[in-house]
């Protein structure tokens, strides 16, 4: 140890520290000078300690002993505050909860720090949304660099330079990081595993280019509309491939940057599996349909939270009506038994999903229908005939009547229950004319995500996204991804944006690439309209948009829906039915028992629901009509694309390639291979 | 004189450094010092002193239950090791990290050995270090 070396550094901090000081004092837009820290730590002497640190920083520093003493000061001064530091391990709040509510009332970027370096706990601290993970003892460089966090956080809303490194920093490490749990697995976990690593890869880029005038840049809002069309475009690349320089491109926003794109991708990721926490916290009802299937399947529970997510991203519907809704949807499924069996109640589900999606509905579907065939891996109680019910659903629809008849030959009960649904939507027959073709849903996609430039679905069309998203990224994950996302346009109830623009946009953008990747996912959803979760999350979703129209109105949209997506599974059915149905079905069985154990609170309210949803009000059918209609076309233009079953092989294929090795898990090539030749 | 003064400090601190004593963390203390906290490092110290006093005390009371509560004496000796580690001491850091290494494998023994080896280790550097304070 050189003494000397010590020595000198003793007395020379004391002239740094002034000397940049004045410097920081002098020049008020000197900016990391005066970022406003929270720092949370019940240990007296860390506290201090980062105090000084962060003062040294010149920062301005706000401490707290006690996480719910900090969340309290948050509360009172929401803008008070950039960037909070917590310590993990306290006494009266986990880090992680502290972390969580900051995430989702303030959306504060959060620093997790711990002397406990094990790989678990890091990892917790991401998956929970931190920017970052300090271990202790914390040094003051890395205090002096956390501002970067703040501007990354704000660069969404800030005009700022291209941000090339984002888009490629995050592609490698999305292949690079395996998801390690079923949180992981998720696409939304793997935005997060990339946040963290982004972060710290473009750390040292982003300081140097995030200089003070960053923060003084016009924000980029990201309106609805805005978003609609990031989620399109996410949605159009896939989740895995979804880089910010190709959104930019697909987005053709004057004015918006790579950078704002890949921060807007980053934290859309983010806050998806964010959400997905939360809202297993915050709602019983989510709790339930969560604690159920995840028990039961990995994928499922995180299917959920995605479409827990996906609302609470929309931010169309708050996390607990989300519950509510889903709740609601659940306790109609059970409910409507009177007179639908079972297996109707399951074909309720698959009904209302469709007829949400419609033109983006379709998308949606197509989403469900894959997750439905991840959920295929995961063993259900759902019996056969049930499944036979939403086959039949589907068959109902024209092209999905030739699939009922082989699924029906399987099992005359599911013939009789896709009777029932026919008779329920004659809305939804007409609907399947036009849709016929469950194409339509494939065909959907491809319009919702153009619909989305046009900037009628925003929310949608960011739903729509994010099923794509978690499609491609990882099947297992993406089953549940899927079903969230249809969740999550349904609320965007983007029905009128995809029959707006939805047709329009297929047939000129000749979306056929969309569109194949939703066929894929049709033959997939065949299954998948089991998931009726999924569905009915959309549905939720939905209703929220709708709120006002009620459950009924839901209810009624659901069984056009149903329509819509019956036709598009009766295809993939006839396909996929024996290999998938089995698995599905039981994985079906146990999720909606799940859905019906929570919904049972509501279920005098689901009742009544799906009553209304029998009834169909008038108003009702009308706008499903008119979201048919849209779909209509687009089915028209797409059905030739999609029809080829060489096509739908080939997008199948493809999307299996793009899945990589968890789809290939799920037996999703089995399935579609077998789906395919019928 | 000043260097002197300067010269003995060097010594004391070197020799806690080569002792294993501290390690770089506190020499980032004693960077934080300045003007503002011109004594920022014993403040630091001191607070680390009368807080970890706490702990030690529960660990000690929980290191006399039977059986022992591996789960808590982990938790404790966590929040030691935090505290220490944020000083600079790295013999007890050390020591913490085998405590908890014993709290891990349910070795009771191992723990209690370590941790008369953590308090002598404790005592010794605040003596020390309460002496290197001492040099004005």
């Amino acid at each position: 140890m050189n003494l000397a070396g010590s020595q000198a550094v003793k007395s020379m901090s004391v002239t740094s520290s002034s000397v940049s000081r004045r410097s920081g004092d002098g020049v008020s837009d000197q900016f990391p000078a005066g970022l406003r820290v929270l720092v949370v730590d019940d240990d007296p002497t860390c506290l201090r300690i980062l105090e000084k640190m962060l003062k040294n920083c010149l920062y301005e520093v706000t401490k707290s002993n006690r996480a719910e003493l900090a969340l309290n000061y948050l509360r009172e001064n929401k803008n008070g505050y950039d960037i909070v530091i917590s310590d993990v391990h306290m006494p009266d709040m986990d880090g992680f909860k502290l972390l969580e509510h900051v995430g989702l009332e303030m959306d504060l970027p959060v620093i997790m720090m711990s002397a406990d370096d094990s790989k678990k706990v890091v990892m917790k601290g991401i998956t929970h949304g931190a920017v970052d993970y300090l271990i202790k003892p914390v040094r003051i460089e890395a205090l002096k660099n956390i501002w970067q966090h703040v501007v990354r956080k704000k660069k969404d809303e800030y005009k700022g330079k291209d941000y090339e490194q984002t888009g490629s920093v995050e592609d490698g490490e999305q292949h690079q990081k395996p998801p390690e749990d079923s949180e992981y697995s998720s696409s939304a976990n793997e935005g997060s595993w990339k946040n963290p690593k982004k972060r710290k890869d473009e750390e040292d880029e982003a300081e140097e280019r995030d200089d003070t005038s960053t923060l003084k840049k016009p924000r980029v809002v990201w309106s609805v509309e805005l978003h609609q069309q990031f989620v399109t475009a996410v949605n159009h690349l896939g989740l895995d491939k979804a880089v910010p320089k190709k959104i930019l491109e697909l987005m053709n926003v004057p004015g918006l940057t790579r950078e704002n794109v890949a921060s807007h991708l980053q934290k859309y990721r983010l806050y998806l599996r964010r959400l997905s926490g939360v809202s297993q916290h915050q709602s019983g009802l989510n709790n339930a349909f969560m604690g159920p299937t995840d028990a039961t399947f990995g994928p499922i529970s995180s299917l959920n939270g995605l479409d827990l997510q996906a609302l609470a991203a929309s931010g169309q519907l708050p996390p607990q009506s989300l519950a509510t809704i889903q709740a609601a949807a659940l306790g109609r499924a059970n409910k409507s038994p009177v007179p639908v069996p079972l297996v109707d109640q399951r074909n309720l589900f698959s009904f209302e999903n469709p007829k949400l999606r419609f033109g983006e509905d379709s998308q949606q579907l197509n989403n469900n229908s894959k997750q439905i065939n991840l959920l295929h891996g995961i063993p259900t109680n759902m019996e056969p005939k049930q499944l036979a019910t939403l086959r039949q659903s589907a068959q109902s629809f024209g092209n999905l009547n030739m699939q009922l008849h082989s699924q029906s030959s399987q099992s005359g009960s599911l013939l009789t229950q896709m009777s029932q649904p026919q008779s329920r939507t004659p809305i939804l027959n007409e609907i399947n004319g036009s849709h016929v073709s469950t194409l339509p849903s494939s065909l959907g996609q491809p319009i919702l995500s153009q619909a989305l430039p046009s900037s009628v679905l925003p929310r949608n069309g960011i739903e729509n996204v994010r099923g794509g998203t978690y499609g491609s990224v990882s099947q297992p994950s993406s089953a549940l991804d899927f079903s969230v996302n249809p969740g999550t346009e349904f609320s965007g109830n983007s029905f009128p944006l995809m029959s707006n623009s939805g047709i329009p946009i297929l047939t000129s953008k000749g979306m056929i690439q969309e569109e194949v990747n939703s066929e894929m996912k049709v033959p997939r959803g065949y299954l998948p309209n089991y998931d009726t979760f999924d569905e009915l999350n959309q549905n939720r979703s939905q209703d929220w948009s709708m709120q006002n129209v009620g459950s009924t109105f839901d209810v009624s949209q659901h069984s056009n829906l149903q329509g819509s997506l019956g036709v598009s599974p009766s295809i993939l059915v006839q396909q996929g039915f024996s290999s998938n149905h089995k698995s599905e079905q039981s994985r079906n069985a146990s999720v909606s028992k799940a859905a019906f154990s929570v919904g049972d609170g509501r279920i005098g309210n689901s009742s009544s629901s799906g009553q209304q949803l029998n009834s169909s009000p008038a108003d009702i059918s009308q706008r499903i009509k008119a979201e048919r209609l849209p779909n209509m076309g687009f089915q028209n233009t797409l059905f030739p694309e999609q029809f080829g079953q060489d096509d739908l092989m080939s997008a199948l294929l493809k999307q299996q390639e793009g899945t990589g090795a968890v789809e290939s898990e799920f037996g999703f090539d089995g399935y579609h291979l077998d789906n395919l030749p019928v | 004189m000043e260097r002197n003064l300067h010269k003995q400090l060097g010594n004391m601190k070197k020799s806690l450094f080569d002792q294993g004593y501290l390690d770089e963390q506190f020499i980032q203390l004693e960077e934080l010092q300045d003007e503002a906290n011109p004594n920022f490092v014993e403040e630091v110290v001191t607070l680390y002193y009368r807080d970890s006093a706490r702990l030690i005390q529960n660990i000690e009371q929980t290191l006399e239950n039977n059986p022992l509560d591996f789960a808590k004496l982990d938790n404790y000796m966590h929040q030691f090791k935090g505290s220490s580690c944020s000083i600079g001491a790295k013999k007890l850091k050390n020591e913490c990290t085998q405590f908890r290494e014993h709290c891990k494998t349910g070795n009771g023994d191992g723990c209690k050995r370590t941790f008369q080896q953590l308090k002598k280790e404790y005592a010794a550097l605040k003596k020390k270090l309460e002496h290197y304070f001492q040099v004005p």
